[in-house]
């Protein structure tokens, strides 16, 4: 039997310097029970090899200067389990708790600890989309640095400047919601949904990013910032605080979003200076990607939960009659848009610039009803709900 | 009834040890509750004053509670050990340059040791250089490395601490367990090929659960019959198992502590502790 027994030759290599790892390798070829011989040259061989088998519950016999191991019948992998698959086909209905932070596809130890993940259902989070929208945005990665011209030529008057830094901070404001509102949700998912967790997590950098040129847009002629009203911080709130992921992702991304990217847009177009309209254009593309990922997963989820669309247009009616006594977008900001549609402070300027930001309404109101209608709210319903949305434009 | 079971508290991780431990017993209808000791010899009187009904115990407790057993006409058992726990050598290593050949030659000469009374690393191979006829303190200078006193040496730092200063040349000879042996080498503590070993002990076993004659013995079965049962396979017990460092609980066997009952008894270790116990009966 003893001559019957495979042979691992280590030569010179010592358990101390990787010989471990051609051991294990050795026994994994065995069934339980079987012996493997062990040859080496290494002094410490015998010493190290009784205690690393000892250590490891692996039978250990010394006999006449040979040594040999028994492979034991212990397997810390019994019970293990496949954590879904790797692609996104393999992503599961309802993740197990245990997966916790496990790559998806990797085999879990049985008795892990357990992560409680509130978004642990596929249908709340899921589009298929996901994987291609995280793709797209780490392509579209800008550098803020070099990305812009901050060196570009300004030449408006100073009452156009305080309209461009009026329209910043107030961009600034809700850009940070806008961070926050993902970061939240991104801490409550499970990991398995992985390209949703890493297009949340895209999506938080894209608009730390767009704080950062905003910021340095505003402070490039001023010390100040301009103002922060009560009542678009009072219509952030309660974007902040709504606790539903759908909700959230609906309120925000499908009309906050999806209302800002009319604004960058207009910005883009009248904005006095290039340094604003390159920093309006670059968000505007990032805002797309945001305002597609909660477009998709939400036409996902209302499929598959009907009565998901109900509960969608409960919240834009509660969050209308929660903000009903706020005065809605400020006037500094209505004013500044005005100003930088206008162009000048001539009276026909002044109206032209007035009816641009009327069509901007406009524009906003057709994409939310657009957007609406794409979740299967019919015309009429999709009317209504655009009309009731906030008048803060986040 | 509960069960008292002692432990001695040589780390932190003892107490989620056997918190785990306690909370799997409970779950088999086994009521265990756990007393922790900050040394073996305060573990082993316990044991006969009742304050604990089993007592998870270094080799050298054993022996401290077998040889107080037969001071007070009671007898003592071990019941149950770690499969990690039978068949380890010591060793004595040397310089890889140093010229002895054998223990004698460490005559005249300084031999680094773990802590005073830790089995592996000073008890087993001080008796070992006995027995080659080199008396510790006498004809070989000792040096200990006293890390945890009272903790049997079931603090790894007594030994690092020893290997060390062969490495520095503050020593001629040093004392660890095999396993040690391994451990330093991989961690660095150990340049491969600085050392050599001079002497390998005969394999010993080391710790045990003992338990009196005057242990409830039902419980006591029933403990033994739990942790004989517990598989590795099972993923509750295993992060407990992997924490204590076993695969598997075996039938205890006192047959592997016969080589640490004689050198204690040729070295006179726990003569004087063995006399202040029994006046205290």
């Amino acid at each position: 039997m003893t001559q019957a027994s495979p042979r691992l030759v280590l030569g010179a290599l010592g358990l101390e310097r990787g010989g471990i790892l051609l051991l294990k390798r050795a026994l994994q070829a065995l069934a339980p029970g079987e012996r493997l011989e062990v040859c080496g040259e290494s002094p410490e061989l015998p010493v190290h090899l009784r205690a690393w088998a000892r250590a490891q519950g692996q039978g250990f016999t010394e006999q006449d200067g040979r040594l040999w191991l028994t492979r034991a019948d212990h397997g810390r992998w019994r019970g293990a389990e496949r954590a879904g698959g790797v692609a996104a086909a393999g992503v599961v209905e309802t993740p197990q708790a245990r997966w916790g932070l496990a790559a998806r596809g990797a085999l879990v130890e049985a008795g892990a600890p357990t992560f409680h993940f509130v978004l642990n259902e596929k249908s709340e989070v899921w589009a298929e989309e996901a994987g291609r929208l995280y793709a797209q945005a780490a392509a579209a990665q800008w550098d803020p640095a070099t990305a812009i011209p901050w060196d570009a030529e300004i030449t408006h008057p100073d009452e156009v400047e305080d309209a461009v830094v009026q329209v910043m901070t107030y961009l600034i404001e809700n850009e940070t919601a806008a961070l926050l509102v993902p970061a939240r949700f991104l801490g409550q998912l499970h990991p398995h949904f992985r390209e949703v967790m890493q297009l949340l997590a895209i999506t938080a950098a894209d608009e730390a990013r767009h704080i950062e040129v905003f910021t340095r847009r505003a402070s490039l002629r001023r010390e100040t910032l301009g103002l922060s009203t009560h009542g678009g911080q009072a219509s952030l709130k309660t974007l902040l605080e709504e606790p539903d992921f759908a909700l959230a992702s609906f309120l925000l991304s499908v009309l906050g979003e999806g209302s800002f990217l009319s604004l960058l847009w207009f910005l883009q177009e009248h904005a006095p200076d290039v340094i604003t309209r390159q920093v309006c254009r670059l968000a505007a593309q990032d805002e797309a990607r945001h305002v597609a990922f909660g477009l998709a997963h939400l036409s996902r989820h209302v499929a598959l939960d009907p009565g998901l669309r109900g509960r969608l247009a409960l919240a834009i009616q509660s969050r209308n009659q929660a903000l009903a006594q706020t005065a809605g977008l400020n006037e500094e900001v209505f004013d500044a848009l005005v100003i930088l549609a206008a162009g000048g402070f001539e009276p026909e300027q002044i109206a032209l610039g007035h009816d641009r930001v009327l069509t901007l309404h406009h524009d906003m109101d057709h994409g939310r009803r657009v957007r609406l209608e794409r979740l299967g709210f019919s015309e009429e319903e999709a009317a209504a709900l655009s009309a009731l949305h906030t008048r803060n434009f986040m | 009834m509960t069960l008292l079971l002692g432990a001695v508290a040589y780390d932190p991780k003892v107490v989620t040890i056997w918190e785990g431990f306690c909370t799997l017993f409970a779950r088999h209808g086994l009521d265990v509750d756990y007393v922790l000791y900050s040394h073996y010899e305060r573990q082993v009187e316990a044991l006969f004053s009742g304050q604990v009904h089993v007592a998870w115990n270094s080799p050298l407790a054993h022996l401290q509670t077998e040889r107080l057993a037969a001071k007070a006409g009671r007898q003592a058992r071990a019941f149950c050990m770690r499969d990690s726990d039978q068949d380890l050598t010591s060793l004595v290593l040397v310089r890889r340059d140093d010229p002895a050949q054998t223990l004698a030659d460490l005559k005249g000469r300084v031999v680094a040791v773990g802590a005073v009374d830790s089995p592996q690393a000073t008890l087993l191979p001080l008796g070992a250089l006995a027995r080659a006829g080199l008396q510790p303190g006498v004809d070989v200078t000792v040096k200990l490395h006293d890390v945890l006193r009272g903790k049997h040496g079931d603090h790894i730092g007594g030994e690092r601490d020893a290997v060390r200063a062969l490495v520095r040349g503050e020593a001629d000879a040093a004392c660890v367990i095999d396993g040690n042996h391994l451990l330093f080498t991989r961690e660095g503590t150990l340049a491969p090929g600085a050392v050599r070993t001079l002497y390998q002990t005969p394999p010993y076993d080391h710790c045990v659960f003992s338990a009196l004659d005057t242990a409830p013995q039902a419980e006591v079965a029933r403990l033994k019959e739990l942790l004989l049962g517990m598989s590795y396979d099972d993923p509750e017990a295993r992060p407990l198992l992997d924490l204590e460092g076993l695969k598997q609980w075996r039938e205890g066997r006192t047959s592997g502590l016969a080589q640490l009952d004689e050198a204690i008894t040729r070295l006179g270790s726990i003569d004087a502790w063995l006399s202040e116990a029994a006046a205290r009966l």
